[in-house]
C-alpha cells in the first residue's frame, strides 16, 4: 500500500521529505474533504439553533465525541473537546489541581515530560504549596519504577506521564506504572498520549488511568481539536473554568448555576469542523489498521535506526528503549543540530531540532539540544536513505 | 538557497577558531542570552574601562551561525568607545531585520556585512542576533 498517495500535501511539495510527524501529522484526503463537506453542507452553530442546519450541526459533533470515546474505550460523558493537549492539561490544573490539591501535597512528574505536562504542575505547587518531584529514567531513557516506587508515598496526590516521549520516542510501561501508583498511593494519574495515540492503541480502561490528553493534530486530524478523557466520577468534582456560553444552567441578577456533568466545560461555540476532522481522522486511523500502522513505522524506524548508526559521527540517543514511536533522536558529532536541520532543508528534508519542549529531559540526557526525525505512514525507505545522504553532506560540510 | 551563502568562509572560519569564545577572568558586565526553540545559550561578557570596551567574550553553545556571529561581533566592539560599540550594535541589528543602514554603517561592520544573507531566512536571524542582543542589553545599561 502506498500511503503516501492518501495525503494531497507530497503532491504539491514533490520533493519534500516530511520527517517532523511528532510535531505534527499531515493529513489525509479524507479528513480535507470531512471539513469541507461539513462547511459546504451543514454548517451552523451546535446546541443552539432548533433549525435542521443547527440540529445536524450538533449531531455531527456528539457523533465525534461518540468516535472519540469509542476509540479509547470510554463513555461520550467522559469526554470533553479542547484545542489540544495543552489546553487539556491547563483544563485539568486548573479545574482539578486547584481545587482538589491542598498544602503539601506531592505531584510526581516524569522528567521525561513535555512542558505542557509540566509548566502547569509546577504552576499548581506554587500557588497551593505542593511539592512537585519528578520521577527519573533509566540508561535507556525508559521511565524507571524504582525511582518512581520510592517516590510514591501517602502524600502523592497526582502522577502525570508523557505515554511517548516527545524528544526521544521512548514509550513508557503505563500499566506498570499506574499498578505501582494504586498499590500504594490514592494518587489519580494523568497520561499524556499526545505522541502515541496515532500509533499504538490506548485503551483508558485497560491502563487503568483517571485522565487522558491528546491533540488532534498528532493523529491525522485538523489542528486546534483535542480531547480530554476524564474518568466519569472525577468529573462531578471538577469546577468550570470558562464560564459561558453552553455551560450555564440559570442565570440570575445576583449568580448563577452550572451544568454539572462534562458540558460545564463546554462553553462557547464549540470546534464542530475540527471534531468532523478529527472524526475522519479516527476513521482513517481504523481502516488502515493500528497493527498495521505500527508494523509499518517500524519497520521504517529499524531501518532508519540500522542506517543512521553505521554514519560517521551520528550518536543516538535512547534507540535501545524496549518500545519506541517512531522517533530518532541524535547529534552529529561537533556539529550543532541547528545546522544538521538547515543542510538538510536546503535538501528539503524537514527534522526538527532543539529541545522540543523537553529543557528537563535535555538536561538529564546532558545535552543541549538535539535532532529528531520522526516518522509516519506516509514516509517510505526512500525517506530514510535520503535523510542518510542528507546526513553525509552535513559531515563532508562540517566535519 | 545555496549552502555557501549561508555557511560563508568567514562564518565557516570564525565558528571553526571561535577566538572569542572564553570566559574573562574579571567580567564587568555578563549577560545570559538564549534562543528558546533551538537551546543555543550564549553568556557574554564584557569588561569596560571608562568609556571603552576593554575586552569581551561569550561562552555557552551555539550553532555555526550565532557562533560565528558572536565571534564576529566582539572582534568589532573590543578596544571601541560604548558609543561606537552601540552604533554598530543597532546598525547591525537594523541590517538584520532589513532596515536600510548607509554604506558608512555598513563597511563599519566589516566582516558582520557578510551575514546580511541571513536577514532573509526568518530561522536563523534569532541565531545570527544572540550576542548582538546581550550586548545590547549591557550597553544601554551604562
Amino acid at each position: 500500500m502506498n500511503y503516501k498517495e492518501l495525503f494531497p500535501i507530497f503532491e504539491n511539495n514533490e520533493e519534500l521529505v516530511y520527517l517532523d510527524t511528532a510535531a505534527t501529522s499531515q493529513k489525509p484526503k479524507s479528513v480535507l474533504e470531512a471539513v469541507w463537506n461539513y462547511n459546504v453542507n451543514h454548517n451552523a452553530n451546535p446546541n443552539r439553533g432548533g433549525y435542521k442546519l443547527g440540529i445536524k450541526s450538533t449531531n455531527l459533533f456528539l457523533e465525534g465525541k461518540k468516535k472519540v470515546a469509542d476509540f479509547i474505550n470510554a463513555q461520550s460523558g467522559e469526554i470533553i473537546f479542547t484545542k489540544g493537549t495543552t489546553e487539556s492539561l491547563n483544563l485539568l490544573a486548573y479545574s482539578y489541581g486547584l481545587n482538589e490539591l491542598r498544602e503539601g501535597d506531592e505531584i510526581l512528574v516524569g522528567i521525561s515530560s513535555h512542558h505542557s505536562n509540566l509548566v502547569p504542575w509546577q504552576e499548581v505547587a506554587k500557588k497551593l504549596g505542593c511539592k512537585l518531584k519528578y520521577i527519573d529514567l533509566k540508561a535507556d531513557g525508559d521511565l524507571d519504577l524504582e525511582d518512581l516506587s520510592e517516590k510514591l508515598n501517602g502524600n502523592t496526590k497526582l502522577v502525570t506521564i508523557s505515554h511517548g516521549v516527545n524528544a526521544t520516542g521512548v514509550i513508557h510501561p503505563i500499566k506498570d506504572l499506574v499498578s505501582l501508583v494504586r498499590e500504594k498511593t490514592e494518587a489519580k494519574v494523568i497520561l499524556d498520549a499526545a505522541q502515541t495515540i496515532s500509533h499504538i492503541k490506548i485503551d483508558v480502561k485497560e491502563l487503568d488511568i483517571d485522565f487522558l490528553v491528546f491533540s488532534g493534530h498528532k493523529m491525522f486530524g485538523p489542528m486546534g481539536i483535542g480531547g480530554l478523557y476524564v474518568r466519569k466520577e472525577i468529573i462531578e468534582k471538577m469546577k468550570p473554568f470558562l464560564f459561558g456560553g453552553d455551560m450555564i444552567e440559570f442565570v440570575e441578577r445576583k449568580g448563577s448555576t452550572y451544568r454539572t456533568d462534562f458540558q460545564k466545560f463546554e462553553g462557547g461555540t464549540q470546534n464542530v469542523e475540527g471534531v468532523v476532522g478529527l472524526s475522519a481522522a479516527i476513521d482513517f486511523i481504523e481502516e488502515i489498521g493500528l497493527e498495521n500502522i505500527r508494523s509499518y513505522e517500524g519497520e521504517i524506524l529499524n531501518y532508519a535506526i540500522e542506517k543512521l548508526k553505521d554514519l560517521e559521527g551520528v550518536k543516538l540517543y535512547c534507540e535501545e528503549a524496549p518500545h519506541k514511536t517512531p522517533v530518532i533522536a541524535f547529534n552529529i558529532e561537533g556539529v550543532h543540530p541547528h545546522d544538521v536541520a538547515q543542510v538538510l532543508d536546503l535538501q528539503n528534508i524537514a527534522i526538527r531540532t532543539g529541545h522540543h519542549c523537553t529543557q528537563p529531559l535535555m538536561k538529564y540526557l546532558e545535552i543541549p539540544s538535539c535532532c529528531r526525525a520522526s516518522f509516519s505512514i506516509y514516509n517510505t525507505f526512500d525517506d530514510i536513505d535520503k535523510l542518510v545522504e542528507g546526513l553525509e553532506k552535513v559531515n563532508s560540510y562540517f566535519r | 538557497m545555496d549552502l555557501d551563502k549561508i555557511y560563508t568562509e568567514v562564518i565557516m572560519d570564525h565558528n571553526k577558531s571561535g577566538h572569542n569564545k572564553r570566559e574573562l577572568e574579571n567580567p564587568d558586565y555578563t549577560e545570559r542570552g538564549h534562543n528558546p526553540n533551538c537551546g543555543d545559550d550564549f553568556t557574554i561578557q564584557l569588561k569596560i574601562e571608562g568609556n571603552k570596551i576593554v575586552d569581551g567574550g561569550f561562552v555557552g553553545v551555539g550553532c555555526a551561525i550565532s557562533t560565528a556571529s558572536a565571534s564576529i561581533l566582539f572582534d568589532l566592539i573590543i578596544g571601541r568607545d560604548i558609543e561606537d560599540g552601540k552604533r554598530i550594535v543597532d546598525n547591525f541589528l537594523k541590517m538584520i531585520k532589513q532596515e536600510k543602514i548607509s554604506e558608512d554603517d555598513k563597511e563599519e561592520l566589516e566582516d558582520a556585512g557578510l551575514l546580511e544573507n541571513i536577514s532573509n531566512m526568518p530561522g536563523r536571524v534569532k541565531c545570527a542576533t544572540l550576542a548582538w542582543n546581550g550586548v545590547k542589553v549591557i550597553l544601554e545599561k551604562l
